[in-house]
């Protein structure tokens, strides 16, 4: 699956997402609120299916190496989330749906859960 | 000819100064750490398993310490991280490495961490882990990734 996928399955707001990103490969998925489960439990170049939407979402993808992030129940962050995502080259996609209707529709989709190896 | 063994130097050192309660930077000293070994050409799993440990440890500085100095090392053979911090300390080294067991406050995990996972995900993700704490002054940590 593409990012490009993603966005016209969850139906999302592209918050940031350059030309080049769309094309970006999503091998499979991790979904949690907490970022110590993301650190502790996905495996790389996953997306990230999120509620929180602090800096610490951006950090986490950034050193866990994930491919983008989907805030759910269209969360969207401030400002200096935005920014600091810019810096570190991570797509920032905003999707109206429930965290449980996000994954059943990408899991649908063939895209399985991100496991660390 | 000298009797005594030659000390291993660093490659490259630095040392970071990580704050109590700045949550607003958590997260900066790992991403840090991780464009140094990316510049030193290291192992992609490699840095990867050492930025998650270091992320980690940056944020339950920032959520249970003072303040805490962070150095960290490249060797030939390995990445090496000392974290020693003043703060409360941890009275149940034991307790506090069995996944799941938490002391958060509803702040902390509003901010995405206190899952306790912190200190049993620092041990998985790295090839050395030493811990050691005094309540009331702080604690050691110490962890490696190895390189060869």
């Amino acid at each position: 699956m593409l990012l490009s996928d993603v966005i016209d399955v969850l139906h999302c707001d592209e918050l940031l997402v350059l030309d080049h990103d769309r094309g970006r490969p999503i091998a499979d998925c991790f979904a949690a609120d907490l970022m110590s489960e993301v650190l502790a439990f996905s495996g790389h170049g996953a997306l990230l299916l999120t509620g929180l939407t602090n800096v610490q979402s951006v950090h986490t993808a950034h050193v866990a190496d994930l491919h983008a992030i989907v805030f759910v129940n269209g969360k969207r962050p401030e400002p200096e989330v935005l920014q600091l995502a810019r810096e570190r080259r991570i797509p920032l996609l905003s999707t109206p749906l429930t965290m449980y209707e996000a994954c059943g529709r990408l899991h649908a989709q063939g895209l399985p859960a991100s496991v660390k190896p | 000819m000298s009797s005594v063994a030659a000390v291993p130097q660093p490659l490259y050192a630095e040392r970071f100064t990580i704050r109590g309660g700045d949550f607003e930077h958590g997260g900066e000293v790992a991403a840090r750490i991780k464009s140094v070994l990316k510049e030193l050409g290291v192992r992609p799993d490699l840095i990867r398993r050492l930025s998650i440990a270091n992320f980690e440890a940056e944020m339950n500085v920032i959520m249970y310490a003072e303040e805490a100095d962070l150095d960290f090392k490249v060797f030939p053979d390995a990445i090496r991280v000392e974290l020693a911090d003043r703060g409360q300390g941890i009275p149940d080294l034991e307790l506090a490495l069995r996944p799941g067991w938490s002391t958060a406050t509803p702040e902390m995990r509003a901010r995405g961490f206190g899952a306790g996972l912190g200190l049993p995900n620092i041990k998985k993700s790295t090839d050395e882990f030493r811990i050691e704490s005094t309540p009331g002054k702080g604690t050691l940590l110490r962890y490696a990734v190895r390189l060869d």
